[in-house]
């Protein structure tokens, strides 16, 4: 009865979306403020019986119905709780639905929060929302739905994948959908301003802070996916430019662009077209994203499930949004009336911002989907692999780095090259400082490339300190202006980010050796020894725990670490469960890989300086766009 | 006039950007492709000229053998028509078994044995690379569904 219920919820929600759009459609087109409050209700109430479709599915998890096909393919009656509840979107069809629900927890949010902005741009907004509501329902109801019995019920579930029996596992995916889905309102407020011909700057200052938001979340969604198969996957690797992992990034990177370009075109009315354009790039990627993942044409962990009739239906409701979108750009850009601005000014900079990080993107995109369409062909089998998005991603991004610290020291409008330079004095100066330092530390195993990324992560952060000082944006408590003391930090979060990235790639060591009890190993100063072995029992699982003594040359007691590897029966799956001894400035990381002969195992031993930089830098990152969002003066309204 | 040649000096710089990012873009791409060849295709002579490659197959029963003291390991991968072995060094990946699906990155040796410096399997049970599928003429296996 459950089960039927939430499929019944689901249909309901269909209707109520149908309705939705529809009445909007009238309201806005007759301009009858009725019609638009019948479809905001619409609205509420389509959010409401999709918020209970997904409450019953979590319900049938909690109570292992087994009855229900989907419960049965990714729960089982000895997992624990927490487990089973995050096991809703451990596999497509739930993943699906709490892709639905975010979206329209989203839409509600701009709907309750619109009330101040003009009635018809909020009902072309909520429109186009619901044309993408409408779709991921039909997709939800025709190809993925969660609630199809499966009779008779099998005696217990096939369990969840072990790999995402985890904490990091738990929020990673609702955080990374938050960020996606997000972009669909500044998709939904650019449309709507195209629509309506006179908010083509002002959507801008309307959009800004959804999309922040969405980039907050869409970077801490990333983050946690970064460190959870830094910690799960057992090698200490935390990017692997898996085509997931890029389907993330592109819209990571267009819609940092797109918050650049957006905060240009709402203060000078500038850029307005490529505000527009990032917008819908944004989102689409994002969309494309969602296709890649589910569709079941990557070789990935994330692709669970693969049917090709999800993927052509995804691909055909990427074309129409998308298609559609640009086709409305097409028609309506003459509109566009943007302001001009002089060649030495901050706009030129912001400008960079968009072509390098759209330019990046594209080239991920080569990357990422080249191999598919040779495949398509059947020209062959070909991948491309991390030293492509290496090779090419970080000559592009170090310009980037150069022109980000002298940015925001710049004014609007129009600038002098020589102000500029007297401004950019003092960082110039600490960072030659450092870089002397740098180099005189690391003189004994020096790397060109490191000394470059660690110069230009200083350059951006001196920079950015300046900045509060300077003249024009010096923070007072009379003035404070969240968006500066954003943007500030999440400057020096990407510098921060950077750091890591740079001092992890270079300085890591590793060694494979075969330890029995007892051995010892030394690597870099430390020295391990493999103290115990024992066996351990989970819930679901059996395994046994190595315990490692590390101590550094002076035999000075230093720590105890535990490496786990981990029988899952219902699923015959081994797993890794890395012991890690996290720090600031290292991380001690051991992990257990195979038994060999009788006695001995595998194990890998790692030393990753400064590795929690990659994903501090990343929470400084996303705290800078919530407090750019949050503490923002409001601007006068048209 | 002084407007036109600011914006003439500005796309002329932007062509140039371009045209660097372009060539960078290209020929780290050409560097950078992997091909997939099946063992069937190693031993028609498909992959003489690469360097460097990656070979999927399943893992023949019984054929894994471990060096007593190192971490070197040897097994021979199949497409169920022709056998191609492998030689390895380090630790391999947890899903790693005979019987199952796997990829193997690096170049052939000398000796016909090909000599991997990474070795992937998937993170599923019941998944298995679409390469290795189609490679063995079966249905691409569904997961869980």
């Amino acid at each position: 009865m459950i089960p039927e219920l939430g499929a019944f919820f689901l249909v309901l929600s269909l209707s109520l979306v149908l309705f939705q759009i529809s009445s909007l459609l009238i309201g806005a087109l007759s301009d009858s403020a009725i019609w638009i409050n019948l479809g905001r209700r619409a609205l509420y109430a389509h959010a409401v019986a999709i918020i209970i479709s997904f409450a019953l599915l979590s319900y049938c998890f909690a109570t292992n119905d087994f009855t229900v096909k989907y419960v049965s393919m990714n729960s089982n009656t000895l997992l624990p709780l927490q487990y089973r509840l995050s096991a809703v979107w451990g596999a497509h069809e739930g993943s699906l639905l709490l892709w639905i629900m975010i979206l329209s927890i989203w839409i509600v949010a701009f709907a309750l929060f619109s009330s101040s902005l003009p009635k018809k741009f909020v009902a072309w907004t909520l429109i186009f929302a619901g044309i993408i509501s409408l779709g991921f329902i039909l997709f939800c109801i025709f190809t993925s739905n969660p609630f199809i019995r499966q009779i008779p019920p099998p005696t217990n579930g096939a369990d969840l994948n072990p790999l995402l029996q985890d904490f990091g596992l738990i929020i990673h995916p609702p955080m990374l959908y938050m960020g996606y889905v997000g972009f669909a309102i500044s998709f939904c407020c650019a449309l709507a301003s195209l629509m309506l011909k006179e908010y083509t700057n002002q959507w801008a200052v309307w959009a800004k802070n959804w999309t922040l938001l969405a980039w907050a979340f869409l970077t801490m969604g990333i983050a946690l996916g970064s460190w959870w198969a830094y910690y799960e996957l057992g090698w200490g690797g935390w990017w692997f430019w898996d085509p997931v992992e890029n389907a993330s990034l592109m819209p990571w990177l267009v819609g940092t662009a797109l918050i650049h370009s957006l905060n240009a075109t709402a203060k000078r009315e500038v850029f307005s077209g490529w505000s527009l354009l990032l917008a819908i790039s944004a989102f689409g990627l994002s969309l494309l994203g969602t296709f890649l993942v589910r569709s079941g044409v990557l070789t990935s962990v994330h692709a669970f499930a693969t049917d090709p009739a999800r993927g052509i239906f995804i691909l055909l409701f990427i074309v129409i949004v998308v298609g559609g979108a640009f086709l409305i750009y097409g028609l309506k850009a003459s509109q566009i009336n943007d302001k001009g601005y002089a060649f030495a000014s901050r706009e030129s900079y912001l400008l960079l911002n968009s072509v390098v990080l759209s330019v990046v993107t594209a080239t991920i995109l080569l990357g990422t989907l080249y191999p598919l369409a040779i495949d398509a062909l059947n020209l062959g089998k070909i991948s491309v692999g991390p030293p492509y998005f290496n090779a090419v991603v970080i000559p592009i991004m170090a310009p980037l780095m150069i022109f980000l610290g002298i940015a925001p020291l710049t004014s609007w409008h129009r600038d002098n090259w020589s102000a500029t330079l007297h401004k950019l004095k003092l960082p110039l100066l600490g960072t030659a400082i450092f870089s002397i330092a740098l180099i005189l530390m690391l003189v004994e195993n020096l790397t060109i490339r490191a000394v470059i990324g660690l110069v230009l992560s200083v350059w951006v952060i001196a920079t950015s300190l300046t900045t509060l000082f300077s003249k024009e944006n010096k923070i007072s408590l009379k003035r404070f202006d969240g968006a500066i003391l954003g943007r500030t930090i999440a400057h020096i979060g990407f510098a921060i980010c950077v750091i890591g990235i740079t001092l992890v790639s270079y300085y890591e060591s590793t060694s494979h050796l075969k330890m029995g009890v007892g051995d010892e190993a030394q690597l870099n100063n430390y020295n391990f020894k493999f103290a115990s072995l024992d066996n351990v029992t989970g819930p679901n699982y059996k395994g046994v725990q190595a315990i490692f003594e590390v101590t550094n040359k002076e035999q000075k007691y230093l720590v105890q670490i535990p490496a786990e590897k981990r029988f899952y029966d219902t699923r015959g799956m081994t797993m890794t469960e890395a012991g890690i001894d996290a720090g600031l400035l290292k991380d001690i990381y051991i992990s257990l890989g195979e038994k060999i002969g009788t006695e001995a195992w595998s194990v890998r031993l790692n030393i990753k300086p400064f590795v929690r930089f990659i994903w501090l830098g990343a929470i400084l990152m996303a705290i800078g766009g919530l407090v750019a969002m949050g503490l923002t003066p409001r601007r006068a309204k048209l | 006039m002084k407007k036109r040649n600011k914006r003439i000096i500005g796309i002329f710089f932007g062509m140039i950007g371009a045209g660097i990012a372009v060539y960078l873009i290209l020929s780290a791409f050409e560097r950078n492709l992997m091909y997939f060849y099946s063992p069937t295709e190693i031993a028609a002579g498909h992959a003489k000229d690469r360097d460097s490659f990656r070979v999927g197959g399943l893992v023949v029963e019984n054929s894994v053998l471990r060096s007593p003291n190192t971490l070197e390991v040897s097994f021979v991968l199949t497409d169920l028509k022709s056998n191609q072995p492998v030689r390895y060094k380090g630790i391999l990946p947890d899903l790693f078994r005979e019987g199952q699906g796997i990829i193997a990155n690096g170049s052939m040796g000398s000796d016909g044995t090909f000599n991997a410096f990474e070795v992937l399997a998937k993170h599923d049970e019941n998944y298995m690379p679409p390469e290795i599928a189609d490679t063995l003429h079966l249905e691409k296996p569904h997961g869980p569904k």
